[in-house]
């Protein structure tokens, strides 16, 4: 039987607010344990939360850049359970009436392909803190730093089809909430997070089967893997005439699988019911209207000036335009040289290339865009050649000098134009090696070709390489032929 | 001086007839030496209260001072308080010294008032008569075979009993009005959202706004303007201005249209309360009111639609008490489940926890839409019954309470107890404002007992309100008895 | 509606209330009578009615996104029961 894998993804992305979602604590990473925890955020008995007006306008700016419809009403509701990490016994969080209505994000795929992904709602809520298991004489120690730090969750349909789609996916919501500028995006650190909800169904079934969620899955090639392995089990189950349980699973890196959570699945009873702490939170056209004035260009937009307007293949907008730190690095490159051309092909092979052995992202890249664009500067107007340009990016990455200039300078790597110190050169050449030259002569006009090398390669060698070798072919040819 | 008002002790203390400290150690002397029959203060806060005396003297020798500066005022023990314990009457606060001042105590120290302490109460709020306080129940100062009323029963007792000239009190059902009509004092519970709730312990949130009891309308005018306000750190808190309350005390009667709800007068109303405020609104037909009857149709719908809201609200609100951060926490808790179960059935009482399990109950999966859903929609309608009846009449008046204070322990069943605040819980679902004023007496067992008429407007009506009863107090001389208690010195 | 004694065992469960059978019973017996006389609620037609959560049409204001609040750690932690290092301790959360 032929079977098709149905996902849905849950994504959490931690906004990028500088204080939590209801207080005035700060949400920096990596504080002393609960020194970013104020009265609001311990729950103390009698403290009051209050919206944080740049979580909203975060919600909705990501609401416009998917399409979604922004409801003028959302409310607030709790979500009530018991967890040491969960101080006042209830999430805050949105149930009823989302800030975000439903949208679509645009996923490519290797093959080029596009496909819309619908998102079902995104809503507000607070995070909670973290427990820490390790050395207190067998007790758990609970850090409250993170616990109302705002998150977003974004909730697709049940649109996806492949480990591939969802992981495509999940780069598209990474791709618009760092261009947003809403979300670090950072999934080590846990600003992004995701439960994918996994089913199978015999192809043609129009009936959705029985799903697994698997809960935080927190890296885009995780997702990949355990959606494989999960649906492989699923398929495996079924075929063996057995039932897929709906359950919560963990998925298992080390041993690339996903398990079941809990062997004595706890029916849980959330009691939502609207917070009677937070009013209705009302949005009205002209506000939406602002917040989508100050939309940056996104990546979809992005990509298709790329390849209409600057002429690059879509295969080169694609990848300039994959992050946003990725685009700004190219659009720096290109302003400051002026060939959009030359700039992505700098950024995608040299500095590709240097990050990639050096395992950096571009916005550890010892050489800054502005240092690039001076370099490829140097190249569209022949101040140096080729082989020089590598040398020139070599040393700046290296930390040699400020600009290509001051390396082109203190190096001497300046291409030689001048026809006449050229000649003087070629003349030399022609002297030292008669031998060579009478071959030359001797020769018929194909073999003359080939043996021209050995004379450019004295020369370029004569000037340290900074001849210009189009000029020293063209002049060395010239004598040649008339000697 | 322990019979004097807010404003008459401001006078005598700008005229020096005695300063500040000799005003609180007799207000501590009274409390030293009569608590003990009333059990009406869970903490006394002696030191502090001389230590901020002698500051406020200090400051006196220029002209210029706040009218309430050096005097003394008791906050229910739900109102958190810096360095100060704040149990709000429960076993699971009893180690709680809170690290942080309600917005109300900054508002009531920056106008210069010196708290005596906390004042008994139900825990949690949760009760009409004190009785569910860990501390103990408080009696009545007229008849102390009675109950104070509650949840504000401790502050209500303490004003009537002259442990302290005026309190704050919190009213989620009536909890303000009940206990000051029990005890023959003034207490109003402000229009909701027009108090801070920043730091006073929430029981059920929609519902709660702390409030003045005081003896005289014309007192809870001026601690009104004091604790009144807009505040950032509560959502629900109104952005409006604070009205100058005692100026617009003075304001004649003559045309005010009275409406009498036709189902605050009904069955199950004690004779002598019936009476009293008959004749109450009589007084105010010779103040040049006009009366009429009007029909508040939902009345009978409000005792059940607050008993699922009030639970559902509290059952959340209460679950931050876990034994983690704060508060109860049980002896070597053999797992995390353990350690909320016990620690939670150890803090909390009968009746909290009887209203956690409502709440619980009420909101979960399957019951929800047929308890929570129509408990506020029908909370809607019963807002609009008073949105009609004040497009007919300016104010509505009846009984506070369908019964002068009744004896400790006489009701054991929760329901009857409920059914007590039948007047005045429709008045928290709305959010309106209502006034309660000394209107009479009833023949107790040790003694008399009070009988409270209640004023309501629409929201926002505060000024109104307080000039209605100060009116009423100007022309009768009930707010001006006392009990016994409270002519034994110290 | 009627509550059972299996109801009054799982509201004490979901509300982590320890309650053994003879409070259980005990209470079954009060919210009887409670949701008794709660039920008067359903002799009200409400279908048109559209529920209200606040007193008040107000709607949420919004605060400035700013830090505020000082690291108050040990302030804060003078009153809670078991802290060690500046952590919070519970008997240990199984995962």
């Amino acid at each position: 039987m032929q079977w098709e894998t149905v996902i849905g993804l849950e994504v959490h992305v931690q906004l990028a607010t500088r204080s939590k979602i209801f207080s005035g604590a700060s949400t920096a990473f990596g504080a002393e344990p609960n020194s970013q925890a104020c009265a609001v955020d311990l729950g103390l008995p009698g403290v009051l939360p209050v919206l944080n007006e740049a979580a909203v306008a975060m919600a909705v700016k990501f609401g416009l850049a998917i399409n979604a419809e922004i409801p003028e009403i959302s409310v607030f509701d709790r979500k009530n359970y018991f967890y040491p990490d969960l101080p006042k016994g209830y999430q805050t969080s949105q149930m009823y009436s989302p800030i975000v209505g439903p949208g679509e994000v645009e996923i490519t795929l290797d093959d080029g392909a596009t496909k819309q992904i619908g998102v079902h709602h995104a809503h507000l809520e607070e995070d909670a803190g973290k427990s820490l298991h390790e050395d207190f004489h067998g007790m758990t120690g609970i850090d409250l730093n993170r616990a109302g730090t705002p998150l977003m969750e974004i909730v697709s349909q049940p649109d996806m089809r492949s480990a591939k789609e969802a992981a495509a996916y999940l780069k598209a919501i990474h791709a618009i909430v760092t261009y947003l500028g809403i979300s670090d995006g950072n999934m080590a650190e846990g600003s992004m997070r995701c439960d994918v909800n996994v089913s199978v169904r015999p192809e043609g079934q129009e009936r959705f089967g029985t799903r697994a969620e698997i809960k935080n899955v927190n890296s885009f090639r995780f997702v990949e893997r355990a959606i494989n392995f999960e649906k492989e089990r699923q398929i495996e189950l079924l075929e063996d005439g057995g039932v897929v349980e709906q359950e919560t699973r963990l998925f298992d890196p080390e041993l690339d699988e996903t398990r079941s959570m809990r062997t004595k699945e706890e029916a849980n009873d959330y009691r939502y019911f609207p917070c009677p702490d937070l009013l209705p939170v009302v949005l009205d056209q002209a506000y939406i209207d602002h917040q989508r004035r100050s939309l940056p260009e996104l990546p979809a937009e992005k990509r298709a000036r790329f390849q209409d307007e600057l002429g690059l293949s879509a295969y080169d907008a694609g990848i300039l335009s994959s992050s946003r730190a990725m685009a700004d690095y190219f659009e720096v490159v290109k302003d400051v040289c002026g060939d959009a051309k030359q700039a992505a092909n700098w950024v995608q092979g040299e500095l590709s290339g240097a990050l990639n052995r050096e395992n950096l992202s571009i916005e550890q890249s010892p050489v800054a865009a502005r240092q690039l664009g001076g370099l490829v500067s140097r190249v569209v107007d022949d101040t140096i050649n080729g082989k020089a340009a590598k040398e020139v990016f070599q040393a700046l990455w290296n930390g040699e000098g400020d600009s290509a200039d001051d390396i082109i300078d203190a190096k001497g790597l300046e291409q030689v134009t001048d026809t006449g110190a050229i000649e003087a050169m070629i003349d030399q050449v022609i002297a030292d090696n008669p031998a060579q030259v009478t071959q030359y002569q001797e020769a018929d006009d194909a073999k003359r070709g080939k043996m021209i090398g050995y004379f450019v390669g004295q020369v370029m060698k004569a000037s340290r390489g900074t001849a210009n070798p189009q000029q020293v072919n063209a002049l060395l040819k010239e004598k040649l032929d008339q000697a | 001086m322990h019979d004097k008002t807010l404003i008459e002790l401001s006078r005598a203390l700008n005229a020096g007839e005695f300063s500040s400290r000799e005003l609180i150690e007799a207000f501590l002397a009274r409390i030293d030496r009569l608590d003990g029959r009333l059990n009406s203060f869970i903490t006394v806060t002696a030191e502090q209260a001389l230590a901020a005396a002698e500051v406020a003297d200090a400051k006196r020798d220029g002209n210029e001072h706040p009218l309430l500066a050096g005097i003394p005022i008791a906050l229910k023990d739900i109102i958190c308080t810096q360095g100060v314990k704040t149990s709000c009457g429960s076993k699971m606060l009893d180690n709680f010294v809170s690290p942080y001042d309600a917005t109300i105590v900054e508002k009531l120290a920056g106008s210069g008032t010196i708290s005596l302490g906390k004042t008994n109460m139900d825990e949690f709020a949760m009760g009409s008569s004190n009785e569910t306080s860990f501390y103990g129940p408080t009696h009545n100062p007229w008849d102390l075979t009675a109950v104070p009323g509650g949840s504000s029963g401790g502050s209500a007792a303490a004003v009537a009993a002259g442990l302290v000239p005026a309190a704050i009190g919190t009213d989620t059902g009536g909890s303000i009005r009940q206990p000051a009509a029990f005890c023959g004092i003034t207490g109003l519970k402000p229009t909701y959202g027009r108090v801070s709730r920043y730091g006073i312990i929430a029981y059920a949130s929609s519902l709660d706004q702390a409030g003045p009891m005081a003896r005289t309308a014309e007192d809870c005018a001026l601690l009104l303007e004091t604790i009144a306000g807009h505040d950032l750190r509560d959502s629900t808190s109104v952005a409006r201005s604070v009205p100058d309350y005692r100026a617009e005390l003075g304001q004649s009667l003559s045309g005010l249209k009275i409406g009498l709800p036709r189902e605050y007068f009904g069955e199950g109303l004690d004779p002598a309360v019936d009476a009293a405020v008959r004749d109450a609104v009589k007084t105010y037909e010779s103040l040049g009111a006009t009366v009429r009857e009007i029909s508040l149709p939902h009345t009978h719908l409000a005792i059940p639609a607050y008993y699922v809201i009030a639970p559902a609200e509290a059952s959340s609100n209460l679950s931050r008490y876990d034994g983690v951060r704060f508060g109860h926490r049980c002896d070597n808790p053999s797992n995390l489940i353990d350690l909320y179960k016990r620690s939670r059935a150890e803090g909390f009482g009968e009746e909290v926890k009887r209203r956690i399990l409502i709440g619980t109950h009420t909101l979960s999966e399957g019951f929800f839409d047929a308890y929570y859903k129509k408990a506020q929609q029908v909370r809607r309608l019963i807002r609009q019954d008073f949105v009609d009846a004040f497009e007919e009449v300016d104010v509505l008046m009846g009984p506070t309470t369908p019964t002068p204070a009744f004896d400790l322990n006489a009701k054991k069943d929760p329901v009857s107890m409920y059914l007590q605040d039948i007047y005045t819980i429709a008045i928290n679902l709305a959010g309106i404002p209502g006034i309660t004023v000394p209107a009479g007496f009833a023949e107790g067992t040790e003694g008399e007992r009070p009988i409270g008429l209640q004023i309501l407007g629409p929201h926002f009506a505060e000024s109104q309100l307080l000039n209605v009863a100060h009116q009423f107090q100007q022309n009768t001389d009930w707010h001006l008895r006392r009990p016994a208690i409270a002519e034994e010195t110290a | 509606m009627a509550i059972e004694h299996e109801d009054v065992r799982r509201a004490a469960h979901l509300a982590r209330l320890g309650l053994d059978d003879a409070d259980a019973a005990h209470y079954v017996d009060d919210l009887g009578r409670i949701l008794e006389m709660v039920d008067q609620l359903q002799t009200v037609d409400t279908d048109q009615v559209t529920p209200m959560a606040h007193p008040l049409d107000a709607t949420q204001r919004l605060r400035a996104d700013e830090v505020t609040e000082p690291d108050q750690r040990d302030h804060f932690q003078r009153c809670a029961p078991l802290v060690e290092n500046g952590l919070y301790l519970v008997p240990r959360v199984v995962e």
